[in-house]
């Protein structure tokens, strides 16, 4: 019986079983920033314990870096001292900080990817949510905390229990203007937001094995907000191809083994699965959510649905709050509603080829008067690439604020929030009451080239409308 | 480095109803620019709680008849969306020393664990008994047992569940998996050895 690069990753990594019956799980790879590691260094330090695999460990600073103006000492006191709190830590134990001035610094589920330290065959933590993103290229990559990243600091090692496997298949060809993030979006909300509780999702099918590697990274992304702790894709030709070269990656004599090695990992043709999903991609529309969850999504053609149109009781409730939280009434369609900010970035789509695929449509038009619109690359790498390609000039020229990288409006750590109950439609990850940093602020999200058509319009529109796509 | 063996809580409970309870709700992300967790306490929920201005949005938390709660009842999917342990510290530094509700996201499960807060599950029928049963008489007295595995006052018993192995962790007080961890420092050497990390040679 084959096994799942999941089940496969898990054995290559399993130091033992705990009395309690968890694995000791040895990790690869842990990733640092500065919101969820200063606790768990000062737990480190209180029990008298050195950092066990320094080589292991990675750090940038993202979420709470200011995104206009990044001159220290920063006008936030409170974000000062985290950044400084993350320099002494690394400093200390010899971990490798990717700092503002070092031209690698950027969203760390960017970083990593970027600078090839994200691995097929891995196993990846890091305190965030979003780790998941690391799935892309192969490797079992999920979110912990703090006390966690203090066990990782400590040992290199987690009490895990192993999750399931979802194979969610996408088949068939995308249709023009159907993104990486609109298939997420539509996977989640035909699975819920609660659907992968449980379950590692393994995306295949031939719409996903044609993806990019940033498609496939906004997919895995975004698993996390289908309740799937981890996502993953079997690596493959364009993997390799991804990774080759970039400054982690192994070079010469060792390249070939490593291929070798990770080629291995995938899951086996008659591996067997918990459970299949298969979703055929001509189904999938350009998604735009409409509530305060994920998975509260519809096609752009769509109509914001009644409470009526929920599975159970629980979700009409669900379905009540959200309609009253975001303001909108049932029947009414998703196209032509105003928006007041327009935020293109994030860890889910502040890749390259997100800037890439927007700006021939930017080129010769303007953002509408009055909308805010703010571009932010993930990482320092990408905003370099934008320069020198000419994007970032586009986005200007279009009247975007382009800006520095940091997680910004995705969360609003950092001075870019929304005000009162503005809308914005926004790229990120996640449609939660307050997420953006006003407690009524209200968030659509949506792919980076739906974002772009609703700065040109003001409203929420069908890029393929907007953008004559065909 | 002893730990409370954690077996059974009691208290009166407090209703925080929703599916998919986030913990940007749990606890919004401005309260995060911190390096300890110490000013947590009394941060849990805020904006579910209270308007901008600081007035009371009239939430069972902050009902005189629910303080000192030390149970919560929750939905479907509770502590989904971001990692951040700052929501379970939030809640347990307030007070809150177990979560019944009818799922847990993955993350929060896990940090809860290794914090000492059990999160039991409940059906979705018997959580809205309980809910119903606390609001009526808000004095009722639980006890989350976690050897009996149920959820029980005078007047009613629900079945819990929670996966085997952090039940046990919890009961045996070794909740807190860093000494474990520390056991087995020669497998965790060898994969070390065998294991490539990534590096720029």
């Amino acid at each position: 019986m084959g096994k799942t690069l999941y089940q496969k990753v898990w054995e290559a990594h399993t130091a033992g079983t705990l009395p309690d019956g968890r694995t000791q799980l040895f990790i690869a790879t842990m990733y640092l920033h500065e919101v969820t590691s200063p606790q768990a260094f000062a737990m480190l330090r209180e029990l008298g314990l050195p950092v066990l695999h320094p080589e292991r460990l990675f750090a940038t600073v993202d979420h709470i870096i200011p995104t206009d103006d990044q001159c220290e000492p920063f006008a936030d006191p409170r974000a000062a001292a985290m950044l400084n709190e993350l320099r002494r830590n690394c400093a200390e134990n010899n971990i490798r900080l990717f700092d503002l001035n070092s031209g690698r610094q950027g969203i760390v589920h960017m970083v990593g990817p970027e600078l090839g330290i994200t691995q097929p065959g891995m196993t990846i933590v890091c305190g965030d949510s979003h780790t998941a993103t690391h799935g892309a290229v192969g490797s079992i990559a999920m979110g912990i905390g703090t006390t966690q990243v203090r066990d990782v600091l400590a040992t290199q090692t987690l009490a895990m229990s192993p999750l399931k496997v979802r194979n969610v298949r996408v088949e068939g060809t995308l249709r023009p203007g159907v993104t990486a993030k609109d298939v997420a979006l539509h996977i989640i909300g035909k699975l819920g937001a609660n659907g992968g509780l449980g379950y590692a999702y393994e995306f295949g099918g031939s719409a996903i094995e044609s993806m990019d590697m940033d498609g496939r990274l906004t997919l895995c992304n975004l698993a996390i907000e289908g309740a799937a702790r981890c996502g993953y894709i079997n690596p493959d030709e364009t993997t390799f191809e991804y990774l080759k070269g970039r400054p982690y990656a192994p070079k010469g004599e060792a390249w070939d083994t490593a291929v070798k090695r990770w080629k291995s990992f995938a899951s086996d043709a008659d591996a067997v699965y918990d459970d299949v999903v298969i979703i055929p991609a001509e189904e999938i529309e350009p998604t735009v959510t409409w509530g305060i969850s994920p998975d509260m999504n519809i096609g752009v053609g769509g109509t914001v649905p009644a409470p009526e149109q929920a599975r159970d009781e629980e979700g009409r409730k669900a379905y009540t709050t959200a309609l009253e939280y975001m303001k909108l009434t049932p029947g009414q369609p998703i196209k032509g509603l105003p928006v007041d900010v327009v935020f293109i970035g994030s860890c889910t789509n502040g890749h390259i080829t997100d800037f890439r695929a927007v700006a021939p449509y930017l080129k010769g038009r303007k953002v509408k008067p009055g909308i805010k619109a703010l571009a932010v690359p993930g990482s320092q790498m990408t905003a370099l690439q934008c320069e020198q390609e000419g994007i970032a000039q586009i986005f200007r020229e279009a009247g975007f604020e382009w800006r520095l990288p940091g997680c910004s409006m995705c969360l609003a750590m950092n001075p870019d929030k929304l005000v009162g109950d503005q809308i914005c439609a926004s790229t990120s990850n996640r449609n939660f009451k307050g997420r953006q940093g006003s407690p009524t602020g209200r968030t659509l999200l949506m792919s980076p080239i739906m974002a772009a058509a609703a700065a040109i319009t003001g409203t929420v529109a069908d890029a393929r409308e907007v953008f004559d796509i065909r | 480095m002893p730990l409370t063996k954690i077996i059974s809580i009691s208290g009166k409970a407090v209703p925080v109803a929703g599916a998919d309870m986030d913990t940007d709700r749990i606890i919004p992300a401005r309260f995060l620019k911190c390096i300890t967790f110490d000013e947590l306490a009394g941060t849990m929920f805020y904006d579910e709680r209270f308007n901008a201005d600081g007035t009371s949005k009239g939430h069972p938390i902050d009902a005189p008849q629910h303080a000192g709660a030390t149970i919560i009842l929750g939905g479907e999917n509770f502590g989904c969306g971001s990692s951040r342990e700052h929501a379970p510290q939030a809640i347990k530094r307030s007070g809150i020393q177990a979560i019944v509700a009818e799922t847990f996201a993955e993350i929060f499960f896990g940090n809860s664990s290794g914090i000492g807060l059990p999160c039991v599950r409940a059906s979705r029928e018997d959580l809205a008994r309980a809910m119903e049963i606390t609001t009526t008489a808000p004095d009722t007295q639980w006890t989350v047992d976690l050897e009996s595995m149920t959820l029980s006052c005078a007047t009613a018993s629900f079945p819990i569940s929670m996966p085997a192995e952090p039940r046990e962790a919890l009961m045996q007080g070794k909740w807190d998996a860093v000494v474990e961890l520390m056991n087995a420092p020669e497998a965790v050497a060898a994969l070390a050895a065998s294991l490539p990390a990534p590096s720029t040679k």
